[in-house]
């Protein structure tokens, strides 16, 4: 690594991008590093990092928003909305355990800004969106080197282009973001899972399918199938190998309950059931959430650690779209470990780097392929730096949209020096 | 207003420009005739009019690119235009351009109730999508009051809302996918079925664009299962200020109502006398909070916001029992936007949004305004989320009032600004509130907003005049000035 500027007010920020426009230098744009290894590598002599920019600069329980400078660590974002019976309702996932091998018992790990500029999720997706659905207004300091804001800090807001959303998501690559408003949600009062039993991977999509189209507001369905279920230690998962699918409904006791009863009894016919109640729910969708069945363990960073997908995609058509990749990857198809998200839309996906004999990272293009038939994207989310040059990292866009994002970024880059190449080569 | 000045060169070759646009859309999908384009001449802002030079009503993606690639090349502009119920003049003809209507786009192509979406082209109105799902028990969740007319093309290029938004957001948070087209005829499509679009997120920054950055010709909504109930309560207070503090309260008791709207005394007064809902009428403020949701949920919820309300001293309580009278306290509030123009020749519907705990203070200033002014202000309000909804009262037919009640307009948003808020919560910036622009961002802000508009349009030919209070070029916003110089900040920790 090069040198590392740190800068700590806004306009220092703009200094540092200023002069790096002029030397037509590249800059790494860094949080807390805690997502470094995510996107396409890319080298720079000189990164920029954001860690100094930190505390929250604004918090308005009443009025259900926070503002924050881009470094505070989510750690105390968390904190100060846990505080006040708050919570960030796109519930981010904490990528560390995945792509670093750390605990999560410290908490998040990560700041605010990477968060947004990564556009993280949560199980909560397929009820309350993402990052970019609470992302109210930013201050930020362009490729061009100059101060910008859009947005504001209410909810309704349609004064000048969004251009939160474009920057949610970005890694990086338009602007250095200094200063985030988010909206913020009353945390749910309780909390419970409904689980079935043994099912395989399209009797589980059905029956999240049917869970999703009921009137009983679930905010998360997963899919564990047995090998990964296993490893997440309930004790209220039946002896021996079972699949386990889990369905969360959150909001105020009396109503939990009712629905809970009410989606057992609507699924009755199709497996055994259980459910999970708030602390073993809690961390049962935390290990879904951190990706905790492909961490990061102390064996795989000395060895060769399993490529991880992110696959978004219809969610109705999750199951399918594993039977094609199974049957694309024939006898090798027990090489795959992945288990569902959001009703089937999130598959998290492992498979060894080398799937096949032949170049480096052979195989993985099975990944891709297979998302012909349904429509969605893949995401090369952990690999070695060779397989994540070999391959591109994020779904190739089609021409026309690759133009227009091209064109977006010189809008704000016109130097191609913030985060170059992190998404895309040429963006 | 000042609109840019139309170009003669365009206007004189309209025969020509007709005849070329029908070998694109034959027909009458062309219209020419001065007497048939006065239909286009304005929208829901009717204070502003304008012909347009032609208007084209296409009926196929294929035919869009080929309209938009022929302006494009012989340096036209083009307004799109959906249902035309924009209240921010967003659609206002221009008299060197086209009017590209979408109108005939009006067909639900899909509805996979598996993926809880429904593809659809961008003239279905709003209300049109959950017509075509209702029968599943399905709906569209944003209900901007126009819903029965406005189109779904139209709220994406406006990114409404709708009295239901803090708990089910606005048009950006219920969209999963778009076909669009670029002003140089390049078909583009974003998203899908799927819950995240990949690569940059242009499905977000195209809604809400005002039509300045391409031609929606398709559109996937998120589809929600109806709430399996929805009850009410009507409560009226003798201050703005004690019913601000019982919304703060449920917000503070973890409560997020369906809907949350309030009503200042004047627009009681002309709601009741217009519908009979059975508004209190000595009171200061009123306000309805809805609770949807599971049955045992929204019985829970109403005895806690009816206990809150109690505490924060409402005067007058109701609590709907059936879906009839639930319906009956919403009946003023719907209609209060023609119940104001009752009571007054014209009205004047205003859009910001604020901070909600500035309300007591932002009607307060309004109640000074409308004095100096001398026109009366009637304000319904979305408290939930802030937004404000004043509408001034004028006589189009004095000498002077239109200008008065713009300027009261202006001072609104300033104030709205000034709190803390923005110059328009759904109704969008338009030509109505184009110069208040500065008023909220700085000049780098709209120029770096402005190189966006660039990337997709370089030439401005997408509904100019819109949004933008100043035109620049595209070639004079991408130049930067640069400095070289030493390698930077010895104050600068570095590592």
């Amino acid at each position: 690594m090069g040198d590392r500027f740190k800068p700590e007010s806004v306009e220092q920020v703009a200094e540092v991008v200023s002069w790096a426009a002029a030397e037509n230098t590249p800059l790494e744009i860094l949080g807390r590093g805690s997502k470094a290894v995510l996107g396409r590598p890319i080298q720079t002599q000189y990164s920029l990092d954001l860690s100094a920019l930190s505390g929250i600069t604004l918090y308005e329980p009443d009025e259900l928003v926070l503002s924050a400078r881009a470094g505070t660590p989510m750690t105390e974002i968390e904190a100060a909305l846990a505080e006040q019976n708050q919570y960030l309702a796109f519930e981010p996932l904490d990528y560390a355990p995945l792509l670093n091998g750390a605990a999560r018992d410290d908490g998040p790990s990560g700041s605010l800004g990477g968060a947004v500029s990564c556009n993280l999720a949560g199980p909560r997706r397929i009820k309350s969106g993402a990052a970019r659905d609470h992302f109210l207004g930013l201050k930020g300091v362009s490729g061009r080197g100059e101060i910008f804001q859009a947005g504001g800090r209410v909810v309704k807001n349609v004064t000048g282009y969004d251009l939160m959303k474009l920057h949610a998501g970005a890694y990086g690559t338009l602007s250095a973001l200094t200063d985030i408003t988010v909206k913020v949600l009353p945390a749910p009062e309780k909390t419970r899972s409904v689980l079935l039993f043994g099912l395989d991977d399209a009797q589980a999509v059905k029956a999240m399918t049917q869970a999703m189209g009921s009137s009983h507001e679930v905010s998360a369905a997963a899919h564990l199938p047995a090998g990964i279920a296993a490893g997440f230690d309930s004790g209220h998962f039946p002896d021996g190998p079972s699949s386990v699918t889990a369905i969360r409904v959150e909001g105020p006791g009396p109503s939990v309950t009712h629905r809970c009863a009410a989606l057992r009894r609507e699924l009755a016919g199709q497996a055994d059931s259980e459910e999970l109640h708030s602390h073993n729910s809690a961390s049962l969708w935390c290990y879904i959430r951190d990706v905790m069945p492909f961490a990061l363990s102390a064996e795989d960073i000395d060895g060769k650690p399993d490529a991880v997908w992110r696959i978004s995609l219809p969610p109705a058509q999750g199951a399918d779209y594993v039977a094609r990749l199974k049957a694309a990857l024939g006898d090798r198809a027990g090489l795959m470990r992945y288990y569902f998200d959001w009703s089937g839309g999130l598959i998290w996906l492992a498979l060894p780097e080398q799937v096949e004999a032949g170049q480096e990272g052979a195989g993985q293009q099975s990944v891709r392929d297979a998302l012909a038939a349904t429509g969605g994207h893949a995401t090369l989310v952990r690999a070695s730096a060779a397989l994540r040059s070999r391959i591109a990292v994020f779904q190739p866009l089609d021409l026309g949209i690759d133009a227009l994002s091209s064109r977006v970024k010189k809008s704000f880059d016109p130097h191609g020096i913030m985060n170059p190449g992190r998404m895309y080569a040429g963006v | 207003m000042l609109m840019p000045d139309p170009d003669q060169g365009v206007i004189s070759r309209k025969r020509e420009l007709v005849m070329k646009l029908r070998e694109i859309v034959p027909g009458e999908g062309v219209i020419a005739d001065e007497d048939e384009l006065r239909v286009y001449e304005s929208d829901g802002l009717t204070a502003y009019k304008q012909p347009p030079l032609i208007a084209v009503l296409p009926e196929t993606t294929e035919q869009v690119s080929q309209v938009l690639k022929f302006c494009h090349d012989e340096g036209i502009k083009v307004v799109p235009r959906g249902a035309g119920t924009s209240l921010s003049g967003g659609a206002l003809p221009l008299a060197d351009g086209i009017i590209l209507g979408l109108g005939k786009f009006n067909r639900v192509l899909e509805i996979d109730y598996d993926n809880r979406c429904a593809v659809v082209q961008p003239g279905v109105t709003n209300l049109g999508i959950t017509k075509a799902v209702e029968g599943e028990g399905f709906y569209y969740a944003p209900d901007p009051s126009s819903q029965i007319a406005c189109t779904i093309g139209g709220n994406v290029a406006e990114n409404s809302g709708g009295v239901h938004c803090l708990k089910y957001g606005l048009t950006t948070n219920n969209l999963l996918g778009l076909e669009m087209v670029l002003i140089d005829g390049t078909v583009l499509r974003i998203g899908g079925k799927h819950l995240d679009a990949e690569g940059y997120d242009l499905l977000g920054l195209m809604t809400g664009s005002e039509g300045l950055l391409g031609v929606v010709t398709e559109v996937t909504v998120r589809l929600l299962k109806k709430p399996e109930t929805a009850r009410a309560l009507l409560l009226g207070f003798s201050s703005s200020e004690s019913a601000g503090e019982l919304v703060a309260a449920i917000i503070a008791a973890g409560i997020v109502p369906g809907g949350m709207e309030m009503m200042d005394r004047p627009a009681i007064h002309a709601a009741e006398d217009f519908v009979h809902a059975g508004y209190p009428l000595d009171v200061e403020a009123l306000l309805i909070v809805e609770l949807d949701g599971p049955k045992a949920e929204v019985d829970y919820l109403i005895e806690t916001v009816s206990q809150l309300a109690d505490e924060k001293g409402a005067v007058t309580k109701r609590v709907s029992e059936s879906e009839e009278e639930r319906m009956r306290f919403w009946a003023g509030r719907k209609a209060a936007f023609p119940a104001v123009g009752r009571i007054s020749p014209d009205y004047y519907c205003m859009d910001g949004t604020i901070p909600r705990n500035q309300l007591p203070h932002v009607l307060r200033r309004m109640r000074e305004m409308s004095e100096h002014y001398g026109l009366g202000v009637a304000n319904v309000f979305h408290a939930g989320d802030g937004n404000l909804h004043p509408l001034i009262l004028y006589d189009a037919n004095k000498e002077g009032e239109l200008q008065k009640a713009e300027d009261f307009g202006s001072d609104i948003l300033r104030l709205c600004v000034e709190v803390g808020g923005v110059l328009t919560g759904e109704h969008g910036v338009g030509v109505e509130k184009r110069d208040l622009m500065p008023d909220m961002f700085s000049d780098i802000d709209l120029k770096q907003q402005q190189r966006v508009k660039c990337a997709f349009d370089p030439d401005a030919l997408l509904n100019p005049g819109k949004v933008f209070p100043q035109l620049h070029r595209c070639a004079e916003l991408g130049r930067m000035h640069i400095s070289r110089g030493q390698l930077p900040f010895p104050e600068l920790p570095r590592f």
